[in-house]
């Protein structure tokens, strides 16, 4: 059949002569390439712990519930995050805001509890996208190995961000 | 034999093992060390500096891991498999001479444990012992994959110990004698064998990875069909021995092919160097080149293991018998030829 993309080789298999059955050239050849990586390749290792690579930009890493300017904690416990999760890792529990914790909370209604399970969050950042407070990011690093399920559960020590002048 | 010629030899026979178990421990994190060069990665780095307590680390997780013996094998033959591998692998240094005799207070002695006239023959037959270990082990194990292995390692090895020793029927063709100590001191002043015997040495070699089973010749332990093959069913120290006594094996087969074909302790203008360091640090000085040769055909082992890919086994009866032994025997005519119209 006429070949149409033009692409197609003819490889003709020729019977390996006797000086090439006796696999010598080849395998010269080949310790030549081994050789030359040995000596001249550099290594593409990162060495991680010490060392880490830059994410990307738009790198989507652990969550994180961020503050206002005057240290106040932004979320209102709308729910819409946990709404829009594809994979249900996130749950909260609603108050409301007392008299006097007007420098905590920005809104009237804040989160008392507010959980996110990691093993079942997904990173896809609907929460992120869905919050319409700009309480939560995904900015943070990887999420850490652990022993236990119980300990990817992350309650709002770890996720809420540190308050501003410490 | 006096007391004090007593005492040096079991010096020597001491120093001798610990080199060979600390040079096979060190091959372990060289070979994995030189497969990352050559791989353009980096080995293992993390227990010390550059890793060098790696084999150590290896060592304790081998003795804490916990040993398995299979209810359906028989028990003393799977024991008696790794100590007789790695028993084998330790006696084949006996008679290669370390270097030239040395100088203790008036006395010269030998760099060697035994000068037995037959040295030859001996690491020959000792070679040949060392597949027992593991078609003992594979046989034990009941297991079809370590049998088979067990079977591989038996064929390849009686295939290849023919072509070996019908290359080292040309060598001994050339030396005239059995002797390890008098092959090595004949190659004095660039008369090393592997000028005379370079098909020789080619052979040689070749059947010298068959007969290590290493790379392209690991067909007994080749993990893609057999699993582990005949250390399938063996775990902590036992396998561990049998996987030293690979290493160790390497070493005994580099200083046999350093003796028999690449000088031995030889090295150019070593006349002159002998007489000006004196006879106690010239022959230090000759082992020391002896052991830079065995490294540097250690090297070529692993080199050979990340390079070539594996034989099928019907290639490798072929390479064997149809290829290695007529080479072998045709060396042997030339050789014949050349000693009776040319020397």
């Amino acid at each position: 059949m006429e070949s149409l993309s033009n692409k197609r080789k003819v490889i003709e298999s020729k019977p390996l002569s006797l000086w090439e059955r006796t696999y010598l050239p080849a395998v010269v050849k080949g310790l030549a390439i081994t050789l030359k990586h040995f000596l001249f390749r550099k290594d593409v290792t990162v060495r991680y712990p010490e060392q880490k690579r830059e994410f990307s930009e738009n790198f989507r890493g652990m969550h994180s519930l961020k503050r206002d300017d005057e240290g106040r904690e932004r979320c209102t416990a709308c729910g819409l995050c946990a709404l829009s999760c594809p994979a249900e890792a996130i749950t909260m529990i609603a108050a409301e805001r007392k008299p006097g914790e007007e420098n905590l909370y920005r809104e009237e209604k804040y989160a008392a509890v507010y959980e996110i399970n990691m093993l079942r969050c997904i990173f896809c950042g609907l929460c992120e996208e869905a919050c319409p407070k700009e309480a939560i990011y995904l900015d943070g690093d990887i999420v850490p190995a652990d022993y236990l399920r119980k300990d990817f559960i992350y309650g709002k020590d770890k996720l809420v961000e540190a308050p501003l002048n410490q | 034999m006096d007391t004090r010629e007593i005492i040096v030899r079991l010096v020597l026979i001491v120093v001798i093992f610990l080199i060979s178990l600390v040079i096979a421990m060190y091959s372990t994190y060289a070979e994995r060390k030189i497969a990352a060069f050559f791989q353009d990665r980096v080995g293992p780095n993390r227990a010390g500096p550059f890793g060098i307590l790696q084999p150590l680390a290896d060592g304790a997780k081998m003795f804490l891991k916990e040993e398995i013996i299979p209810t359906n094998s028989s028990k003393f033959l799977f024991i008696v498999g790794p100590s007789l591998a790695i028993m084998t692998a330790c006696i084949g240094s006996a008679v290669i001479p370390w270097g030239q005799q040395i100088q203790i207070g008036t006395r010269m002695y030998d760099l060697q444990v035994t000068d037995i006239n037959v040295g030859l023959l001996y690491i020959f037959g000792v070679v040949s012992l060392g597949v027992y270990g593991v078609m003992i082990g594979g046989w034990a194990s009941n297991n079809k994959y370590s049998l088979l292995g067990a079977i591989r390692a038996a064929s390849q090895n009686i295939s290849y110990e023919i072509a070996m020793g019908l290359s080292i029927i040309a060598l001994l063709m050339v030396t005239n004698t059995l002797s390890l100590k008098e092959i090595a001191a004949q190659q004095h002043g660039w008369h090393w064998n592997v000028l005379y015997q370079p098909i020789g040495f080619l052979l040689f070699i070749v059947c010298a990875f068959a007969e290590t089973n290493r790379t392209p010749f690991d067909l007994p332990e080749c993990e893609t069909e057999l699993v582990g093959g005949y250390h399938t069913e063996y775990s902590s120290m036992k396998l561990g021995f049998y996987l030293f006594a690979e290493y160790i094996n390497m070493f005994v087969s580099s200083a046999v092919m350093a003796t028999l074909y690449w000088g031995g302790y030889n090295y150019p203008g070593m006349d002159w160097v002998a007489a000006h360091v004196g006879p106690v640090v010239g022959p230090l000085i000759g082992m020391v080149v002896l052991f830079a040769k065995i490294f540097l055909f250690i090297f070529f082992f692993m080199w050979v293991r990340w390079t070539i890919p594996r034989f099928r086994y019907d290639q490798l009866m072929d390479l064997g018998w149809k290829g290695l032994i007529p080479l072998a025997i045709a060396n042997i005519i030339g050789t014949g030829l050349w000693i009776t119209f040319v020397k």
